[in-house]
Formats: structure tokens, sequence, C-alpha cells
């Protein structure tokens, strides 16, 4: 489903992603862990565009973009990409002026242009699927972060996209607001949905990933199975990086 | 003071005339000073370096000088070029290349106050540079520029008083030519400031609400 070949990506003069190969099936559930400044963040904006690689090759479904030619040469092509990949946010960036309900159906009418009737099933229906039936007509700022969050996955389910891509999705929440994200979250899962997830939840990332990915200094240190990785990590700087976890029960 | 309100009376229809004049180059400016403004604005955003100078160039020229002047230039200076234009289209053209100066900042300001997250999920969902502008960053930076393009438009009503230095039949210039023909000169001058006064007074009320409107997503539950 997801390719990704020798991505490399630079920020004025530092090299944020070293060389990164990576592929993902379809159905599968891949989390990325790693510390603060790993590039993870990086990596996965690169997946759909948000940042500019400097070199590498992309390849999402059918749809494969050469990161060495300007993106704004090929807007088109970013732009059907980006239809076929979810985007979950750290910080949810609903749009303020519009109701859960029309946050959802946002992009079916703009941007596939489904009929605007169609439109509001499909996102009652979304909405509803994320526990939210009853808050249509609820501006975000009348929501709670965990609310919120929920109402930006509806809004990405509801370009049914092929692969849904989530940076950090629990990290901006209150605690006790986390569990009905990861909840959320988990559900897709089980439908077999390809996702790719940034996290810092550990337990969630080895119950909930079929493969986890660590990131250190903009490579790829280790990837497995999930159990298994965090049950017995290969390299030193992964059970470096996972010990401090394991401390914390 | 029974002369003075007798005068006022009578020449009322004189006044209003003008204060007609008035109105009509207060919305017109702001129209398409607006319009103007919201296609600088755009220039000012542009990726391409030139074009965003272009901008910057216009809005520091027109900021930069006095409208009087701006509309002597306009209106006794074309001619010479060979362009002969009425008193009131030419004021119209000078309040509105002047008021997009000012339209322009103002909107290039509230677009560029609201964050990055917000074109990042609307690019996300495959919307166009276009579409996230239109549907996503207006509505919202438009709660941002409404109060200084309020300040604007209120700013531009005074400001049409200059018209009657270039022969537009306007409020203050009926009270001129009113005060040349009674030498009431107290009388006219204040009885043309209430009614400047009152249409500033409409204005903002009408401005008041339209930010009521606007910031609706607030206060509703």
């Amino acid at each position: 489903m997801i390719v990704v070949e020798k991505l490399t990506k630079q920020f004025k003069g530092q090299v944020v992603l070293n060389g990164i190969d990576l592929e993902v099936k379809e159905g599968e559930v891949v989390a990325i862990i790693g510390p603060s400044g790993s590039g993870k963040t990086t990596f996965l904006r690169c997946l759909n565009f948000l940042e500019q690689p400097t070199s590498g090759r992309i390849k999402v479904g059918d749809i494969e973009i050469d990161t060495s030619r300007p993106l704004n040469q090929q807007q088109n092509l970013v732009r059907t990409l980006r239809q076929h990949v979810g985007f979950v946010f750290q910080n949810f960036n609903l749009f303020p002026h519009r109701t859960a309900l029309e946050n959802v159906i946002e992009g079916p009418i703009v941007v596939k242009k489904t009929p605007r009737d169609a439109a509001i099933a499909l996102g009652k229906k979304l909405l509803a699927k994320v526990g939210l039936a009853g808050k249509e007509d609820a501006y975000p700022r009348r929501l709670s972060g965990g609310q919120q969050q929920r109402v930006a996955i509806a809004r990405a389910l509801a370009m049914e996209p092929e692969v849904i891509l989530f940076d950090e999705p629990t990290s901006a929440l209150d605690p006790e607001l986390v569990g009905e994200v990861l909840a959320t979250i988990r559900g897709l899962a089980e439908e077999k949905r390809t996702m790719v997830i940034v996290t810092h939840e550990m337990a969630f990332a080895r119950d909930v990933a079929n493969r986890v990915v660590f990131f250190d200094k903009g490579v790829i240190v280790e990837q497995g199975e999930a159990k298994a990785l965090f049950a017995n990590p290969k390299e030193e700087r992964t059970r470096q990086f996972l010990s401090k976890f394991r401390n914390n029960g | 003071m029974e002369a003075a309100f007798q005068l006022a009376l009578d020449s009322a229809p004189f006044l209003l005339k003008g204060a007609y004049y008035t109105v009509i180059l207060s919305l017109g400016g702001m129209f398409f000073g607006l319009l103007l403004g919201f296609g600088l604005a755009l220039m000012r955003l542009s990726r391409f370096k030139s074009v965003s100078w272009l901008a910057r160039i216009y809005v520091s020229f027109f900021r930069g000088t006095p409208l009087l002047v701006q509309l002597f230039v306009i209106y006794y200076g074309l001619p010479q070029l060979g362009m002969e234009l009425d008193p009131l289209p030419a004021a119209l053209i000078g309040f509105s290349l002047n008021m997009a100066a000012y339209a322009c900042e103002i909107l290039r300001a509230a677009i560029g106050s609201i964050e990055r997250g917000q074109w990042e999920a609307a690019a996300s969902i495959g919307m166009t540079r276009a579409q996230t502008l239109r549907r996503a960053i207006l509505p919202q930076a438009m709660r941002t520029a409404l109060p200084p393009l309020g300040n604007s438009f209120i700013s531009l009503v005074k400001d049409t008083a200059l018209a009657a230095t270039i022969q537009v039949p306007e409020l203050f210039r009926q009270a001129q030519l009113i005060t040349a023909r009674t030498f009431e000169v107290f009388t006219m001058y204040l009885a043309a400031a209430l009614i400047y006064w009152i249409l500033a007074t409409v204005l903002s009320h009408f401005q008041n609400k339209l930010e009521a409107r606007v910031n609706r997503h607030d206060q509703e539950s």
C-alpha cells in the first residue's frame, strides 16, 4: 500500500531524515515510536507532502511521487494522493467556524463533489461511529479535546482514504481523554484499515499495531512484529529507549 | 437662534443632496477598495517574489502620500496626459485606490494570523489553495479583519470631505456653497459635522452587527 524508498529530508542544512525505507501492506497497522526529534513526525508529514522531502520515492496505492521534482509542478498529483491518505493531527486542526458535521462533510462536498444529502448521511454515520451521535451541530469550541480529535478522525474517514496517518493523536489531550481516542483508533484497526501511527503510547502500540518501527536520529534503528519488539528489542538504542517506559509501568 | 434654525432647515435639501454624494463615495470607495485590496493581499501572499513586491510598492505609495495629493494628481494631473475625468469618477477612483492599500494590509495580516494547521488540515483532505482560502481561511480571517476594516471605513466617510477640493458636490462642498451665499459659517459647518456624525454612527452600528454575525460560532453551543 505504501512504499517509501531512500527518503531524505534536510532542513537548513540539518539532516532530519537520512534514507528511510519502509513498506506498509494493505490492512497493516504500523506504529512509529522514538524520542523527540528523531524525525518520526517529519517522516509522517512527508508521506502526504505536508513537508517536502529532499529526495526519495513515495508511492501510495497507484500514485507515485518523485520527490526530486519540485512539488508545485506536480500539485495535482499531490492533491490526488492526499485524497487517498487521511491525516489526523496532534492538535486536531478542526475548522472552528464549522460545526462537527460541517467539518466532516467538507471534504466530500468540496473535494469529491458528493451530493450534499449523501455527504450529510455519510457524516452522521461517521460521527455515530466515533461515538459522537447528537453532536452534529456543536462547534469545535464546545467539544472536549477527545471529542474534537474524534471529529477529526471522522473527517479523515469521510474521504474514504486507503491509508490513515496519525501524528501523535493523543499527545495534546488531558490524560483522562486519551482512552476514548485510542479506543476509536483501535476500532479502526479491527476493521483492518491501513494505518500508520506516530505515538508515545507504548502499551497502545504494542496491543494494536502489527508492526512497530523505532526511529532515532533520522533513521530506522529497528523494526519488527509489535509484541516481539517490545518484549525483546535487539538493538541497544531501542532497549535504552524502551526501558524508560518500562520503569514507569 | 431661530434664524439659524430656519437657515439649517432651508438648507437641508442641499445638505442632504451632498450627503447622498458622501454616501456614494464612501460605499463605492469601500466596495472597489476592498475588491482591489483583496487582489493586492493575494499578490502579497504569492509565492512569486516579484508579484509580492509589486503589491508592496503599491501599498507603500498609497499609504505614504497624502490622499489630497492623490486626488489632485487624478483630477488635475491626468488631463495633462489626455485623461480627463469628471469630479465624481475621479474622486471614486482616488478613494478606491487609497482604500485598497489599507484593505490589502488589513487582509494580509488577518490571513497571516490564521495558524498553519488550518492550511494543513484543508490540504490533508485534498483541497486546492483557492478552496482552502475560500472555505477555511477567509471566513476565519474576516473576524480579525472586520474591526480594522470598519475603522478604515469610518475614516473614509470623513475623508470624502476632501472631494470638495475637486469639485464634487458632496456634503462639505454643499456647506461651503451655502456659507458663501449666506455667511452663516458656524451654523452650516456645524450642520455638516452633525450629518457626518450621524452617518458614521449608523455605519458603526452596522459594523457591530456584522461582527456579531461573523463571531456567532463563539457564542452558540
